[in-house]
């Protein structure tokens, strides 16, 4: 049960970093890099100021506008240097490493007694007199368990509101469009570079506040703690994908927090039934193998089969 | 007087300059089109067509001269800039429109070009939305009812037909055709043909196409141009160009591609002798 509301938080709050791949990766039609740089410098803003005795609530936002500017410098040195997000979030991600550290002032930190997000919740859900333990049939748990779950709900159904409105708006259409498909948003007036970095922008933000909740949840920030959360993120979204399609953007939308929320649990079930701990990453890197390759596999193991056919 | 649509003023452009590569795609081209003008651009292939409208539309800046829309001198205006004057449509199908939006959604982001692109409003709230069928039932193919149709859905010829309403949603200085009907079917070819003429008579759009297709330069416009190794060698307009027929208009492209020949068989020979 512990294991299960763990997932369900840790989904929810990673269902951010899925809905900033999801900008680049399925709309802006690009694999950014900064994904990693991002998601490690919003933890390490937010741990920063939360323990130099900012609100929590500040500290994230703050985290979240640290993440605008990493996602702006990999767009400015895509369109003004013509350097592709790709090599320029590896760039950018490098770069935030010694900014993290500085941010940090270690390469690792804990966030102590000092109260987080998580813990405004638990004084949220005594000041609502919701039950203190909560009993779920045979079990009681401590209200500890749920109250993230509060705040990560309302946060991340926040956001998911506001970029799904942003979306339709003439700004995120025209966004949408150049990444869609560069030539025809030129020849239809979008200054297509300008786009792009404004859609790096909002990815980041949603990383790098997925940075901020995590390292709030988790008690502490490392440095490293953002390496892989693209492949993370890429695990997230197919899976999504895998569940609800691509044909409409709610669809899409809706994929990348169910798929997030999926995915943990899974990572949960394979952790319990003894996957070790280390053999995460490799395991999650196979996944998108083959959730990404897998249509062109099937391609190919069909042209092998009706050749054979073909040959009676 | 409003000044022309459309000034071309001694356009010059190289590709790949001084090296073996080297091709002269545009050797001084001038053009003046008055407004309301609808002019055709035929030639060969490395006529240097595609460079002429390349330039005009801002893909690319040539080595030298002047291109003014509507009085405006926009030579080295990026692409996006001047888009708010022109209106175009691709060759290829694929390329004019966002094959991932739906059609309404296309049709919301061409209803905005030139214009600020919000964040308040919904870019398909009611009132736009019908607004933009009313402009799609103007097509007479049914779109209107298909409005949430992704447009990677349609086929080559309705989708050409989207991109010309895209392109004329909001009244061009300019509109540019780059061969818009080469890639499609002859039924298709008809369809956005009729298209392509009831919106520039009933908007009066000033129009610069390019076409490999002898008869529609025939039938099509107020004037044709020859263009021929980087030049306009020929330019027939006013009464000639109604008069025009297939056969004169194809005998002086066979002029043009034996003089051609020529200096191919010349060129053989040099290369024979020395090389």
């Amino acid at each position: 049960m512990n294991l299960l509301i763990g997932s369900l938080s840790m989904g929810l709050l990673l269902s951010l970093l899925t809905l900033g791949v999801f900008i680049t990766f399925r709309v802006m039609g690009r694999l950014d890099l900064t994904t990693d740089g991002s998601f490690g410098l919003g933890a390490a803003v937010a741990v920063a100021l939360i323990g130099s005795g900012v609100h929590p609530l500040v500290a994230t936002l703050a985290a979240a506008a640290a993440g605008w500017l990493a996602g702006a410098t990999t767009g400015l040195i895509y369109v003004l240097l013509g350097i592709d997000t790709l090599l320029g979030g590896i760039l950018v991600t490098t770069g935030l490493y010694t900014i993290q550290l500085r941010i940090m002032g270690s390469g690792n930190r804990s966030l102590g007694g000092a109260s987080t997000l998580p813990d405004i919740a638990g004084h949220l859900w005594q000041a609502l007199r919701l039950p203190d333990p909560v009993s779920l049939g045979e079990t009681t748990l401590p209200a500890s368990l749920f109250s993230p779950l509060l705040v990560f709900t309302v946060l991340v159904l926040f956001s998911i509101w506001v970029l799904a409105r942003f979306l339709r708006t003439d700004l995120g259409l025209a966004m949408r469009a150049a990444g869609g498909n560069a030539q025809a948003a030129r020849a239809l007036g979008l200054d297509t570079g300008m786009m792009a970095t404004l859609g790096l922008v909002l990815a980041n933000g949603l990383v790098a506040l997925a940075g901020a909740l995590f390292a709030q949840y988790q008690g502490f920030a490392n440095v490293s703690m953002g390496a892989g959360m693209i492949v993370t993120g890429l695990a997230c979204l197919v899976l999504g994908e895998g569940f609800l399609g691509r044909r409409t953007l709610r669809r899409q939308i809706a994929g990348t927090f169910t798929g997030t929320i999926a995915f943990r649990l899974l990572v949960a079930a394979a952790l319990a039934a003894g996957l070790p701990d280390d053999a995460l990453k490799l395991a999650t890197a196979v996944f998108v193998v083959a959730a990404l390759g897998g249509p062109a596999t099937i391609a190919r193991m069909r042209r092998v089969f009706v050749r054979e056919q073909v040959k009676g | 007087m409003s000044a022309p649509a459309l000034v071309l003023e001694n356009v010059h452009h190289t590709f790949f300059p001084g090296t073996p590569n080297e091709q002269r795609a545009l050797e001084g081209v001038d053009l003046v089109m008055e407004e309301g003008a609808f002019v055709l651009v035929v030639g060969n292939n490395g006529s240097g067509k595609s460079t002429l409208l390349n330039a005009i539309s801002g893909t690319l800046v040539p080595d030298r001269g002047q291109v003014r829309i509507a009085g405006l001198e926009v030579t080295t205006w990026p692409e996006w800039r001047r888009a708010g004057m022109i209106g175009r449509v691709f060759q290829n199908p694929m390329s004019g429109s966002i094959a991932q939006l739906t059609i309404a959604e296309n049709l919301a982001v061409a209803a905005k070009r030139g214009g600020r692109h919000g964040v308040l409003r919904n870019a398909l709230g009611r009132g736009r939305r019908r607004e933009l069928a009313e402009r799609a039932r103007d097509l007479g193919l049914g779109l209107e009812d298909r409005l949430d149709t992704p447009v990677g859905a349609l086929s080559g010829g309705q989708r050409q037909a989207v991109t010309l309403l895209m392109a004329t949603l909001v009244r061009p200085k300019l509109l540019l055709l780059d061969e818009h009907t080469s890639a499609l079917d002859p039924n298709s070819t008809e369809q956005v043909v009729r298209l392509t003429e009831q919106l520039i008579r009933s908007e009066k759009l000033t129009t610069l196409m390019v076409t490999h297709s002898i008869p529609q330069a025939v039938a099509l416009g107020d004037r044709v141009l020859i263009m021929h190794r980087g030049q306009v060698v020929e330019s027939i307009g006013g009464l000639r160009k109604r008069q025009l027929r297939v056969e004169e208009l194809l005998a002086t492209f066979d002029r043009l591609r034996s003089a051609d020949l020529v200096d191919e068989s010349a060129a053989e020979m040099v290369r024979r002798l020395y090389i």
